[in-house]
């Protein structure tokens, strides 16, 4: 196909749109391990729980909105269940118990929901204000990608606030650097770990939730994410956000360009461009020295 | 106060502190003397609960509090001021005197706190908005000193805190703590400058540790009667 204006802009508003998926699950990531010190390699476990979470929740409400918020909540719960009642016990051991603890995590909750509603994809339909697109002259934009590119800014401009202007963003700041200190200063740090943790695993579920309508919504569709969100974290620098936010939209330039030009090379050119990247910039865009 | 009998801690199979007992009454400023890697600072860590000891007692306002978690101790009206500083790098000075309070904000006037932690430190109203990180060493040693004071601790752990200073802010630094004093401080004091800890007071108490042991301890007149004793300890002329 030839490589019109119109088709670079339309890709570059999926690659945003796909970008913004990343970013938003990313940085869940990037907070989890920069605060508890986790590789959270359920954390495409959760995006899948967010997706699942969204479907059942518009089954039963029959609104995109109300199911969206209520499917965060609840995933985001149900981390909060799995970090006090699971991983808080393994902090301070070696740093392979948590993350085979997640590992593990990651295998078991796809059996169960595939117990649950079987091996055939659910249908999260478009929200109804956001179907199709809008055309502008010759230019073709799809509602909802437009949408998540803004929903991006908002969740984004929202983080960037609640760890600048709240008390509790302030202590999980100063805790993803000094948490003896933090704690000796009258704070239990156990508990930010379980606000940071469901932050975290809530930003998953976001992901999962947004995705869904433009996704096969299957079991197993979390694996996946779970490598990506991890790439667009090295890329950026791991436990920076501003390189999870750089990272995620970088790589959703590359896979939707990739895509369009070469299909056949859409798996690998993640994994080309971190590995360009890091050849480069060993510590990632952003990465502090001496923060592996 | 504070009462410690008997601990014992180890780092690992290491035998760190063996029976050391000590006491601090309200108002007082206790010194804790000794060579470097004697313990003096796993004394204080001991206390806190960052170093908790294997056995034996510590009793703050008659209360046992062996084994607490270091924010549980905090709580209680301890303080902590470690000896690198620890100031928050990635957080400005203001959000780190912020962070002393918050345990406490409620039942402390935050804005009074604050106006009274600057009026000792007036260097830091300055720097409010600076990060930690680009602090000199001496402001950094003030900072963690404010950040200890702002939530009116009753009783403070100090651990050496004119090391690597400078001579002139060795001084101020002393100024401080002679003002903390007068104003009704209780002080734990670590310190290797001999010199420098009895000029803060006219009547304090030292303890002076030996290997994990504590070998002497009295008041200033005391230990002075001892000075043979107290300078073999020390490994110092005085």
């Amino acid at each position: 196909m030839e490589l019109t204006w119109e088709i670079i802009i339309l890709q570059i508003i999926m690659g945003l749109a796909l970008g913004a998926i990343y970013v938003i699950l990313a940085s869940g990531l990037s907070i989890i391990f920069g605060l508890l010190d986790v590789l959270n390699f359920a954390h495409g476990t959760f995006y899948m729980l967010g997706a699942y979470a969204v479907f059942v929740a518009i089954s039963l409400c029959g609104n995109f909105w109300i199911a969206m918020v209520s499917a965060i909540v609840i995933v985001a719960l149900l981390g909060g269940l799995f970090e006090i009642t699971l991983l808080k016990r393994l902090y301070g051991t070696e740093p392979i118990y948590p993350l085979l603890l997640c590992f593990g995590f990651s295998i078991f909750m796809p059996d169960v929901i595939k117990l649950i509603f079987g091996l055939v994809g659910k249908v999260v339909e478009y929200p109804k204000i956001f179907q199709g697109a809008a055309f502008v002259g010759t230019l073709i934009l799809p509602k909802y990608r437009i949408f998540l590119v803004v929903l991006m800014g908002v969740v984004l401009l929202a983080l960037w606030l609640f760890m600048n202007k709240t008390d509790i963003g302030m202590i999980i700041r100063a805790a993803t650097r000094d948490r003896l200190m933090v704690s000796c200063l009258g704070i239990n740090v156990s508990r930010v770990w379980t606000v940071g943790f469901m932050l975290g695993v809530g930003l998953a579920a976001l992901a999962g939730v947004i995705a869904a309508p433009m996704v096969q919504t299957i079991p197993n569709m979390g694996d996946e994410m779970t490598v990506e969100s991890f790439v667009v974290v090295v890329i950026g620098g791991l436990g920076s956000l501003g390189g999870a936010v750089l990272g995620g939209l970088l790589l959703g330039q590359v896979v939707s360009f990739v895509s369009f030009l070469y299909p056949d090379w859409s798996n690998v050119a993640i994994f080309m461009a971190m590995a360009v990247i890091l050849v480069v910039r060993p510590r990632g865009l952003f990465g502090e020295e001496g923060r592996a | 106060m504070l009462k410690v009998e008997n601990i014992n801690t180890y780092y690992g199979d290491s035998h760190i502190l063996q029976d050391v007992s000590l006491e601090v009454h309200l108002g007082e400023i206790v010194v804790l003397l000794g060579r470097n890697g004697v313990g003096k600072t796993t004394t204080l860590k001991s206390i806190m609960g960052i170093e908790p000891p294997k056995t034996g007692k510590i009793l703050y306002k008659g209360e046992e509090i062996t084994g607490n978690q270091p924010y549980q101790n905090v709580q209680k009206g301890l303080a902590i001021i470690p000896e690198d500083r620890r100031i928050i790098p990635n957080l400005t000075v203001e959000e780190n005197l912020k962070l002393g309070i918050l345990h406490k904000k409620k039942k402390l006037n935050v804005a009074e706190r604050f106006d009274m932690v600057y009026q000792y430190f007036p260097k830091l109203k300055l720097r409010v908005n600076q990060m930690g990180e680009s602090l000199s060493g001496g402001e950094q040693q003030m900072l963690t000193i404010a950040r200890a004071m702002v939530s009116k601790p009753d009783l403070m752990m100090i651990d050496e805190p004119t090391e690597g200073l400078a001579p002139l802010i060795v001084e101020e630094i002393g100024e401080i703590l002679r003002r903390l004093q007068r104003d009704g401080a209780t002080i734990l004091l670590v310190e290797q400058n001999y010199q420098v800890s009895l000029s803060l007071s006219d009547n304090l108490r030292a303890y002076i540790l030996e290997k994990g042991q504590i070998k002497l301890s009295g008041t200033s007149e005391e230990l002075h009667a001892c000075q043979d004793e107290v300078e073999r300890c020390l490994g110092v002329k005085l």
